[in-house]
């Protein structure tokens, strides 16, 4: 935002570029202010937690015994939990890519009876709010023996309606129709021209909807309350809120698990943190794509 | 020859069948956990069960039960005024954040783009116990610094304050996410714009506001309605703060809470099949609704 010229060597440019950089930084401040505090909790113990200041460090070190006291509570289960996370959030948004994209690119590539109508239901599910189905979506699955297993979670995950909007959208930006007929002239089956020749193409879309339905995924908490009962199938959102909400109602030995809810806690979030930060040139080239045409 | 025919054959038969193909697996899910859970809410709806006179069908009794039931209209009034506290501000930020991004007069530029999106990785949950922690009467910073300061300590959990500290954890979690996309589509836009702006002697900040700010806005509408989408289904946050204050957040608190309670509480299945049918109907006439307005704004 100058205000005359292009010049970076300007007073006026150096001037503004100071003071937009002090509002980002504000803002960068707000956002840094909880995981700044989770990490500082995560190395206290549960007395100094409550006595010395929330937001700096006590003389007392304890972040490595924390996070063994988080993997040792209750036989290790956090473990399971983490586990049970990264299977659901990797088959859940693997899969969820890959049939958007098949579908997005059927959409995209083919005429076919009945093209419209099935885009327009899709276009239509993106509006349906997902969590008014869970509790319908119980039911229905107790009917059948699919409640309380890993399914009950992955099974829905694996719908994710945006996905096969966004890639109709890239398919018909990314593959040009020469390419599907000059496959289809040197005798190519539609499936070998799609495995061979266009998936390649369709790839920056395809890391777009797998970040997009991974982290859904990964962050889901409404579906798998609702359909697990057995703790060794929890994702970690679920056990950690449970041991939340033992801490903070729970009296006499309750109040000693904030720690442990506090390094679970750092323990959940770096992972994805550092995932997200390798992974930048992906989501944001592809979040870009999805952005700007949606 | 004979070779050549099959071949050709096979061929003409998968390129009629292969869209289909392509999309069965996508329609196949799509079907058993989206439109059947609805379907079934749908019949589950148009029954009642009572202890005493078994199963029988009631019509629409339970959508008008639900249609007239204060407690269902509380929460949708409740998030009603949630999305008019936490949207807003949100768009705002994330509208002025990629807005200096963009402008490229900013020190450190990819550090900020990249920092002030990671919230979106943390779960929903997660933020809220570590805000829940924050907010926090007995240990919280914020009430650390007000003794500190011999100031009262403030506190985030009444029933005025609950509800902008829940937008609070919203806007925290989702503006870093707003703002990639909104900074995307401002990178979209070509170049040669700009120039031809320059030559006529537009300063950048005219040239933001004016020209650049008008081409996103009707992404940012999309965008709108996505969140006013998400706002309805509010769940998470007031689940986990219930434990922090139980008095302010009772179990009817938000709609889906409502649906929860009512299937798991008071195994009442059939009226909250209901509940979560109209919520979907008011969630649609409410998005609905918010295009007409836009619609209708932009034309004037």
């Amino acid at each position: 935002m100058t205000i005359v010229g292009k010049s970076k060597r300007s007073p006026t440019f150096r001037r503004n570029r100071w003071m937009l950089s002090a509002i980002l930084a504000v803002i960068w401040l707000y956002t840094a202010l909880p995981l700044f505090y989770v990490l500082v909790s995560a190395t206290k113990s549960n007395n100094d937690l409550f006595t010395t200041f929330g937001l700096w460090f006590s003389d007392d070190f304890r972040l490595f015994e924390n996070i063994g006291q988080v993997f040792s509570y209750q036989d290790g289960i956090f473990s399971r939990w983490l586990l049970n996370t990264i299977v659901y959030a990797t088959v859940a948004g693997i899969g969820a890519a890959l049939f958007s994209t098949m579908a997005g690119y059927a959409l995209a590539k083919y005429d076919f009876r009945g093209k419209r109508l099935i885009f327009a239901i899709i276009l239509g599910a993106v509006m349906i709010p997902q969590t008014a189905l869970v509790v319908p979506l119980f039911l229905l699955m107790s009917k059948v023996g699919m409640v309380n297993t890993p399914w009950a979670v992955i099974l829905p995950s694996l719908v994710y309606p945006p996905g096969v909007f966004l890639m109709r959208v890239y398919a018909d930006d990314a593959i040009p129709n020469e390419l599907i007929d000059a496959g289809r002239v040197d005798g190519a089956g539609e499936f070998h021209i799609f495995s061979a020749l266009t998936l390649r193409l369709l790839m920056p879309g395809f890391a777009t909807v797998l970040i997009l339905s991974f982290v859904a995924t990964w962050n889901n908490y409404f579906l798998p309350l609702v359909v697990l009962s057995s703790a060794e199938y929890f994702p970690v959102t679920v056990g950690l809120a449970q041991w939340y909400a033992t801490a903070t109602v729970g009296s006499g030995g309750g109040a000693a698990l904030f720690t442990l809810v506090l390094a679970g806690a750092l323990i959940s979030i770096v992972p994805v943190i550092i995932a997200f930060i390798v992974m930048q040139r992906f989501w944001q080239g592809g979040l870009g794509a999805g952005g700007v045409k949606a | 020859m004979a070779a050549l025919k099959s071949r050709t054959r096979r061929y003409r038969v998968s390129k009629r069948l292969a869209p289909y193909l392509f999309l069965a697996p996508f329609a196949l899910l799509f079907i058993a956990f989206l439109i059947a859970p609805m379907v079934y809410a749908f019949t589950l709806a148009i029954y009642k069960t009572t202890v005493v006179g078994g199963t029988r069908f009631v019509g629409a009794e339970n959508f008008v039960r639900a249609l007239s039931d204060p407690k269902f209209w509380q929460g949708v009034t409740v998030l009603l005024q949630f999305a008019l506290i936490q949207i807003p501000g949100m768009v705002a930020v994330a509208l002025l954040i990629a807005l200096i991004l963009d402008s490229g007069t900013v020190y450190a530029k990819s550090f900020f783009r990249v920092s002030l999106f990671l919230p979106y990785a943390v779960p929903a949950v997660i933020a809220t116990l570590i805000w829940g922690y924050l907010y926090g009467p007995a240990f919280g910073p914020f009430t650390q610094l007000a003794n500190l300061l011999g100031l009262p300590p403030p506190n985030f959990l009444t029933p005025g304050m609950m509800l902008p500290s829940i937008a609070n954890i919203a806007n925290w979690e989702y503006t870093g996410y707003q703002m990639i996309i909104y900074y995307a589509a401002l990178q979209a836009i070509p170049a040669d714009l700009e120039e031809a702006a320059s030559m006529d002697g537009a300063s950048s900040l005219i040239y933001a506001l004016k020209v650049k700010l008008p081409l996103i806005v009707p992404m940012v509408v999309v965008t709108i309605i996505f969140s006013i989408i998400g706002s309805l289904q509010l769940f998470s946050e007031p689940y986990l703060l219930h434990n922090l204050s139980p008095t302010v957040i009772n179990n009817a608190y938000t709609p889906n809470y409502y649906a929860y309670t009512l299937a798991f509480t008071n195994q009442q299945y059939n009226y909250s099949a209901a509940v979560s049918f109209v919520l979907g109907g008011v969630t649609a006439v409410i998005s609905y609704a918010f295009m007409l307005i836009v619609n209708r704004g932009g034309r004037t």
